[in-house]
C-alpha cells in the first residue's frame, strides 16, 4: 500500500463517520487555537512593552553610582549601595559632556531625585521630584503640553519654578490645563508652575506622568540634603546614534574610572543602556509567553488523548474489518499505516483549522484592545504556526501509535470471528 | 500428481486458560490441483480450525503444511499475509464486504495489498464481469442483494488468481435459489479457471455437489469418509 492510498482510505474512513471525526478534530482545533492565540498575545505584549521602553528616549544611557557586582542599585535613582563608592558629581557629568573625551555623547543630563509632598490649597500629594537641567528635556524626549520647560535662566537664578507631570497636576488641581502661573508648595516652600508635560503612559520606572521637575540648582540648594554639594543621583546620557551606544558606554566608563581612580575591574558606578532594559523585559515577557503557550499546550495534549480514545474505539469497532483485511493479505505495517494515517490526518486537519481559529482569536483580542484604548496588537508569528501544527501532527502520530499497533497485532482468526 | 495441498500430521492445540484443547489431532491428506472438495463435520469437530489452517490464517502447532509448494508451518506473520494474498481467496458466509467501498473497491483490496499500482482497476473489472456483475461496479454493498454481495466476494477471492479458494458456508446466508446460483458460479469458475475449491459446510446438499468430501470428527479425519466421486483421476 502506498502512502497516497493510505491517505485516500483514511479520508474515506473519516468521512464515513463525520460527527465523530468532527468532534475529535475539535479537541485539536481548540488546543492549536489556544497555543496560537496565547503566543500571539505574548508576542504582542512583548512588542508593546519594548515599544514603550523605546519611547523613553532615543539612544539613552543611565549612569549611576554603585556597581552591579556589589549589589544592584535597582535601576537609576535607586541610590548608592552606601559603602566606599564615590558618588557621581556634577563634575563627572561635565566630564562626560566633553566632546573630545567622549565624542559619542550627544547630551548629558545630571539629575537628583527625591520624594516630597506637594500642596495646593488643601490638596496634598507626594511624588518623585527631580532636579534637572535644561538638557533633560531633549535627552528624555519629553513634550510640553502648556507653558515651558526648565531653561538655563531658571537654573542660574535658582528659581523656584516647577514643571508638573499631568498626573501630579490633576492630583493637585483636579485638571491638567490652565494651571501655568499658579503657585504650589513643595515641603512648605512656594514654587511657581511654569509648565505641564504631555501624558505618555507608563514607563520603565513607573509612571513618568506622576512626577515634578525643578531646576537642578534649586533642588540642590533648597530641598536635597547631600553630604557633597555636587552630588547627583543619576546621569542621563544621550548617545549620538543607536550604533554609538556601546562606544559611548566605553567612553563614559573610561572617564569616570579616571576621575574616581578606581582599581581596574572594580567600578564604583554602573552604566546601564536601554538595551539592557530591553533585554531584561524581553526575558520577562519571553517567560510569560512560554508559560501561556505551555498552558495552551496542555489543551493540545488533551486533544491528543481525545484522538487516542476515538482511535481505540474505532479499532474495536472495526475489528472485523481488520480481520478481513488481514485475510486478504494486509501485513502488520499496512494496518499500522492505515490507522496512523487516520490519526495524523485528524490532528493535521485540526491543526490547520486551529491555526485559522487562533488567528481569529488573536485578531479579536487586538480589536478589543484597540477599542478599549490599549496600544496592543497580538502578533501571530510563523514560528508559532509551525510549532503548533508540527506539535499537533506529532501528537496525532504519538497518540495514534498505541491504537494502530493494537489493530496491527490483532490475530486474523480472532478478528474475523469478532461480531 | 500435482498436489496443491499437502498436509501431514497437522496438530492444533489451543490453550483456554489452564485447559488445553486439541482442535486437530494429527490430520493428513493431500488435495490435487483443480479439485473441488468439501470439508464437513459437526460443530466442535475442528472444521473451523481446519479452514483457518488451510487458509493460512493460523499456523498448526505441529505437523507440516505445504500450500502450492510453500511450507507454511515456519512462516512469520507477514509471510503468512503474503501467502494469503497470493495463494488463497476467501469467501465467507457473511460476505464480509467493506460498506464504505464500492463493489470495484472491494474487489481491488487484495490487489492493493499485493502492492500492485497499475492495472488494478482493469483486473478488478474483469473479475466482476466474470461473476456477472459488470453493471454493478460502482454500487456499494448496501445497494446490492445478498446474492450480488456474495458474487462481489467471489470476484474478490479470485481477482489475485489464487491457488485455492476457501469458501466457508458460502450459501449459509442466502435462500436456496440464490444459494444454488452461487454454488454454480463457484463450480463453473473451478471448471473454467481450474482453481482448487475448498468448501467448508455442514449442508449435505452442498457436499453432494463436490467431487470429494472430507469429514472431521473430534479433530480427526474419518478415513472412511474421504470419498472420491467423479472421474477426475
Amino acid at each position: 500500500m502506498s502512502f497516497m492510498q493510505a491517505f485516500l482510505e483514511a479520508l474515506e474512513s473519516l468521512n464515513g463517520n463525520k460527527m465523530r471525526s468532527g468532534l475529535t478534530v475539535l479537541g485539536i482545533v481548540i488546543g492549536v487555537a489556544a497555543v496560537i492565540a496565547m503566543l500571539a498575545v505574548g508576542n504582542g505584549a512583548q512588542a508593546s512593552i519594548t515599544g514603550s521602553i523605546s519611547s523613553i528616549g532615543t539612544n539613552l544611557l543611565f549612569v549611576f553610582s554603585g556597581s552591579v557586582q556589589q549589589g544592584p542599585a535597582g535601576g537609576p535613582g535607586g541610590g548608592r549601595s552606601g559603602n566606599n563608592d564615590r558618588p557621581l558629581t556634577l563634575m563627572d557629568a561635565a566630564a562626560i559632556a566633553d566632546p573630545f573625551a567622549a565624542p559619542s555623547v550627544e547630551a548629558v543630563a545630571p539629575v537628583i531625585q527625591g520624594n516630597w509632598g506637594l500642596a495646593f490649597s488643601g490638596e496634598n500629594t507626594t511624588t518623585s521630584i527631580s532636579g534637572v537641567t535644561a538638557a533633560y528635556y531633549s535627552v528624555r524626549n519629553l513634550q510640553i503640553a502648556e507653558g515651558e520647560f526648565i531653561n538655563e535662566e531658571h537654573i542660574l537664578g535658582q528659581m523656584s519654578v516647577v514643571v508638573l507631570g499631568p498626573e501630579t497636576a490633576t492630583a493637585l488641581f483636579g485638571h491638567a490645563d490652565g494651571i501655568v502661573g499658579e503657585t504650589i508648595r513643595i515641603e512648605g516652600q512656594p514654587f511657581r508652575v511654569i509648565g505641564v508635560l504631555v501624558a505618555r503612559g507608563g514607563g520603565a520606572f513607573g509612571s513618568e506622568d506622576n512626577a515634578a521637575y525643578i531646576p537642578f540648582s534649586t533642588a540642590q540648594a533648597r530641598l536635597i540634603k547631600r553630604s557633597s554639594r555636587d552630588e547627583v543621583d543619576v546621569i542621563f546620557v544621550q548617545a549620538t546614534t543607536a550604533e554609538a551606544v556601546p562606544q559611548a558606554v566605553e567612553e563614559i566608563s573610561n572617564i569616570i574610572r579616571q576621575r574616581h581612580r578606581t582599581p581596574i575591574g572594580i567600578d564604583d558606578f554602573t552604566v546601564f543602556t536601554q538595551q539592557d532594559f530591553l533585554s531584561t523585559f524581553e526575558t520577562i515577557t519571553g517567560i510569560l509567553t512560554i508559560f501561556l503557550g505551555g498552558i495552551a499546550g496542555i489543551s493540545l495534549l488533551v486533544g491528543g488523548i481525545g484522538i487516542m480514545n476515538i482511535m481505540l474505539v474505532s479499532v474495536t469497532e472495526r475489528t472485523k474489518e481488520i480481520g478481513l483485511r488481514k485475510a486478504l493479505g494486509a501485513r502488520k505495517r499496512d494496518i499500522l499505516l492505515q490507522f496512523l494515517t487516520e490519526s495524523s490526518l485528524l490532528s493535521f486537519i485540526g491543526g490547520i483549522i486551529g491555526v485559522m481559529f487562533g488567528w481569529l482569536i488573536a485578531f479579536v483580542v487586538g480589536q478589543v484592545a484597540t477599542a478599549t484604548g490599549n496600544n496592543f496588537t497580538p502578533i501571530v508569528g510563523m514560528d508559532a504556526i509551525l510549532l503548533s501544527t508540527s506539535f499537533s501532527a506529532i501528537i496525532g502520530l504519538f497518540f495514534g501509535i498505541y491504537p494502530a499497533s493494537r489493530a496491527a497485532n490483532l490475530e486474523p482468526v480472532e478478528a474475523l470471528r469478532y461480531e | 500428481m500435482d498436489w496443491v495441498i499437502e498436509a501431514r500430521d497437522l496438530v492444533k492445540t489451543y490453550k483456554m486458560g489452564e485447559i488445553e484443547v486439541n482442535a486437530l489431532r494429527g490430520v493428513s491428506f493431500k488435495i490435487e490441483r483443480g479439485e473441488v472438495l468439501s470439508i464437513m463435520g459437526p460443530s466442535g469437530s475442528g472444521k473451523s480450525t481446519m479452514m483457518n489452517t488451510l487458509g493460512c490464517l493460523d499456523r498448526p502447532t505441529s505437523g507440516e503444511y505445504i500450500l502450492d509448494g510453500e511450507s507454511v508451518g515456519e512462516m512469520d506473520d507477514d509471510q503468512l499475509a503474503s501467502v494469503r494474498n497470493r495463494k488463497v481467496g476467501f469467501v465467507f458466509q457473511s460476505f464480509n464486504l467493506l460498506s464504505r467501498l464500492t463493489a470495484l473497491g472491494n474487489v481491488e483490496l487484495p490487489l492493493r495489498y499485493a502492492g500492485l499500482t497499475e492495472g488494478r482497476k482493469d483486473r478488478a473489472r474483469a473479475a466482476l464481469e466474470a461473476v456477472g456483475l459488470g453493471d454493478r461496479m460502482t454500487h456499494r454493498p448496501y445497494e446490492l442483494s445478498g446474492g450480488q454481495q456474495q458474487r462481489v466476494a467471489v470476484a474478490r477471492a479470485l481477482v489475485n488468481n489464487p491457488a485455492i479458494i476457501m469458501a466457508d458456508e458460502p450459501t449459509g446466508n442466502l435462500d436456496s435459489k440464490v444459494g444454488k446460483e452461487i454454488m454454480n458460479l463457484l463450480l463453473n469458475l473451478n471448471k473454467d479457471l481450474g482453481t482448487t475449491l475448498i468448501i467448508v459446510t455442514h449442508d449435505p446438499k452442498i457436499a453432494e455437489q463436490t467431487q470429494r468430501v472430507i469429514r472431521l470428527r473430534d479433530g480427526e479425519l474419518d478415513p472412511a469418509s474421504d470419498e472420491h466421486k467423479g472421474d477426475h483421476s
